[in-house]
């Protein structure tokens, strides 16, 4: 690390320089250095767990925040929308979820696919997606993620291997594994991550799944979002055995502090090379969520306030990416700047998702079936309609 | 829960109220006999089926109707079948299944549906659906202390736009028996849960303008279906109108208007009519476009009058 005169850093803020932070003592670093940084210890069950020293870089963390960032005003965005009447139907919200999806998208490419349930609208971001696209969805609009069509529970997306956004508990968590096997069999040097939560860990289909998973070697990730409520059951009423990572039996496991960025992206980078290798891993994250299940449930009548905003005040996954930059030194003109911008993104989504049309009547039609001769469908007063085939909505 | 103690009401979130209050102060008032299951259908269902033959009198919710299915082979395969396959041995008949169906708006996909019809299918079940509070509370009674297997479907659109008088004390409204809630001559219009009052509406719709009576009949049970009212009426009538929210292919009303058209057909003036969901899965903002409401409702009652 060089000392750098005034002028040179002058250089460096207007960009003719590689970037560079430094700290009080101005001592200095390029933003693409890697430091480390110690994370919390996981917890292993039938494998010997990674250390817990997460290597990582200015640029990355800013990187990250960004995009956590971005998650948490889309969300709040979309309660207030919601709480305007402006969305409606069921809203399920990841507010304080966002370093586990963050960091696992640190650890993977969008070769690797990704299976989720309901609460989905930060996947669909952090693969690919716009915040215009899940607002507009969010209030059924045509330039919405699915046209409209699908909603708050069902956004996709092909190109980034995102396949949902699935409204069933649970249900997801087979498809994760046919996911897998298709890549195996493509000899894709590519995992899926299956993703589920508290809840879901008690269905049935999650163990016919890491079965066939377990026999067959699939290159599968579990990723159970462990935010301690099945709708308004705490999972230790639910769960004869709440510690998830273990559930799979003869599948390793390792539990992970969710509300740590790179603790998650550490544990996915292990858990993607241990997946390639051997086959299906289960990773439990300790997250939380602030909002309650969905809109429809104020959150409250289960768990106490405290409980919240303790959460808030000393795990907040955004606030301590936050910190963490500025204590590297980072400029927080600039995370001022980058907030401000991000806020702008998120109110221009807004207003673009008001101001879009409603989807034409005759998708209702559409793509029922591939072939639609014969296959009328019969309206609400029995005459029969034609129904259509194009999955580009062309018209 | 009072007059008998082996009566257990569980399933998920159902201690501290339910997602529609329906359990609110039972965990208070009958502790463990009110209890929260983890999140697992068919094993919420199987469990009760298991309860239901050492003769516990088992109430199991089901979230929503739409989350039914993983219960389904439990239902079909175990509850129905337990009598009839054991010569007498055994029984589910103290099983009774609860569940929120039917359109509330903006459920969408999997919030909205209306499955009676796949359990309408399965002899050794009954179906029972309410159309309003009072008659909630007796249908109610009566599946719980039913001997078979019941499923009881409520309409969610109703827990909160619903308002009656409901006599306190226990009372129980008989399965099997339709409810006639409009005196008519000239067409008969079937339904149940939610669509009774669209078809109350439309009644009085064309009454007023067109000068046409219905008789407007709320079939209440499904299976099995008061058939003696509902040919009593067409008889009466010579027209008969079925509406139900669920997709039209296969629907109950496909039963109703086969069995009517077979005992009535010298009867009948017009071809029985349906006027049903589309055959889509339920949507999200088509919803308006899919259900079956008033105006599709008179439109049909206008041209089977006029056939």
């Amino acid at each position: 690390m060089a000392l750098r005169s005034a002028s040179t850093q002058l250089l460096g803020r207007a960009g003719l320089l590689p970037a560079a932070v430094c700290n009080a003592f101005h001592r200095c670093m390029s933003t693409s250095d890697k430091f480390s940084v110690e994370v919390l210890p996981f917890k292993a069950h039938r494998i010997e767990p990674p250390n817990n020293v997460v290597e990582t870089s200015i640029d990355e963390l800013v990187g990250m925040y960004e995009l956590m960032y971005k998650m948490r005003r889309m969300e709040i965005a979309a309660d207030m929308m919601y709480k305007a009447k402006l969305i409606r139907g069921f809203c399920h919200l990841y507010d304080g979820q966002e370093a586990v999806m963050t960091g696992i998208e640190a650890a993977l490419t969008k070769e690797d696919a990704v299976i989720t349930s309901y609460r989905d609208h930060c996947q669909h971001l952090s693969r690919g997606g716009t915040v215009k696209e899940v607002m507009a969805e969010l209030m059924g609009k045509r330039d919405g993620a699915s046209k409209g069509l699908g909603g708050s529970m069902h956004m996709y997306n092909r190109q980034a291997n995102f396949y949902g956004g699935n409204g069933i508990v649970g249900a997801q968590i087979p498809l994760g594994a046919g996911l897998a096997f298709a890549l195996k069999y493509q000899k894709k040097p590519n995992v899926a991550i299956a993703m589920y939560g508290d809840g879901a860990a008690n269905q049935g289909q999650k163990y016919e799944a890491l079965n066939m998973a377990g026999l067959w070697n699939l290159p599968v990730i579990f990723v159970c979002e462990n935010n301690h409520y099945g709708m308004g059951t705490a999972e230790w009423r639910a769960a004869k055995s709440s510690t998830f990572y273990t559930r799979g039996d003869y599948i390793p496991g390792l539990k992970v502090d969710g509300m740590d960025v790179l603790a998650v992206k550490k544990s996915m980078e292990f858990a993607k090379a241990y997946a390639l290798e051997h086959g299906p891993i289960i990773m439990e994250m300790d997250t939380y969520r602030y909002h309650g299940h969905s809109m429809s449930d104020p959150g409250s009548t289960y768990r106490t306030r405290d409980e919240i905003s303790t959460m808030r005040q000393e795990r907040d996954p955004v606030e301590r990416v936050r910190k963490l930059l500025l204590a590297k030194g980072y400029d927080a003109a600039a995370i001022k700047a980058m907030e401000k911008s991000v806020k702008k993104e998120v109110d221009t989504a807004v207003e673009e998702g008001k101001a879009a049309a409603t989807p034409p009547n005759e998708w209702l039609w559409r793509n029922v079936y591939v072939a639609p001769a014969n296959m009328d469908m019969r309206t609400v007063e029995g005459t029969y309609v034609q129904p259509t085939y194009d999955p580009t909505y062309s018209s | 829960m009072d007059s008998n103690d082996k009566a257990l009401v569980f399933g998920e979130d159902v201690a501290f109220g339910g997602v529609f209050r329906c359990t609110v102060g039972l965990l208070e008032r009958y502790g463990r006999r009110c209890f929260n299951t983890p999140l697992c259908e068919q094993g919420i269902v199987g469990f009760g089926i298991g309860l239901a033959t050492q003769g516990y009198t088992p109430i199991a919710e089901i979230q929503f109707a739409d989350y039914i299915y993983p219960a389904f082979d439990q239902l079909v395969n175990e509850a129905a079948k337990y009598r009839y396959r054991s010569g007498g041995t055994f029984t589910a008949g103290g099983l009774t299944v609860r569940a929120p169906y039917g359109a509330v708006g903006h459920g969408g996909h999997y919030h909205s549906q209306s499955v009676e019809s796949f359990f309408t299918h399965v002899p050794g079940l009954k179906v029972v659906v309410p159309s309003s509070p009072a008659q909630a509370k007796g249908l109610l009674l009566s599946c719980i202390q039913d001997p078979d297997p019941c499923i009881f479907f409520e309409p969610k659109m109703l827990y909160r736009t619903s308002v009656e008088e409901v006599p306190v004390g226990e009372y129980t409204i008989p399965l099997g028996q339709a409810q006639m809630l409009r005196e008519g001559a000239d067409i008969t219009l079937i339904g149940w849960g939610a669509q009774v009052h669209v078809l109350a509406q439309a009644a009085q719709a064309v009454a007023d303008a067109d000068g046409i009576s219905c008789e407007v009949l709320d079939l209440r049970t499904l299976l099995p279906w008061d058939v003696q009212a509902v040919t009593a009426s067409v008889n009466k009538t010579g027209r008969l109108l079925v509406s139900h929210e669920a997709p039209l292919s296969s629907g109950f009303g496909a039963e109703l208007v086969a069995e009517v058209s077979r005992r009535c057909f010298l009867r009948l003036e017009a071809p029985p009519v349906r006027v049903c969901g589309s055959d889509t899965p339920f949507p999200l903002v088509f919803e308006p476009l899919y259900l079956p409401g008033v105006e599709r409702v008179v439109d049909a009652i206008r041209a089977t009058v006029r056939f």
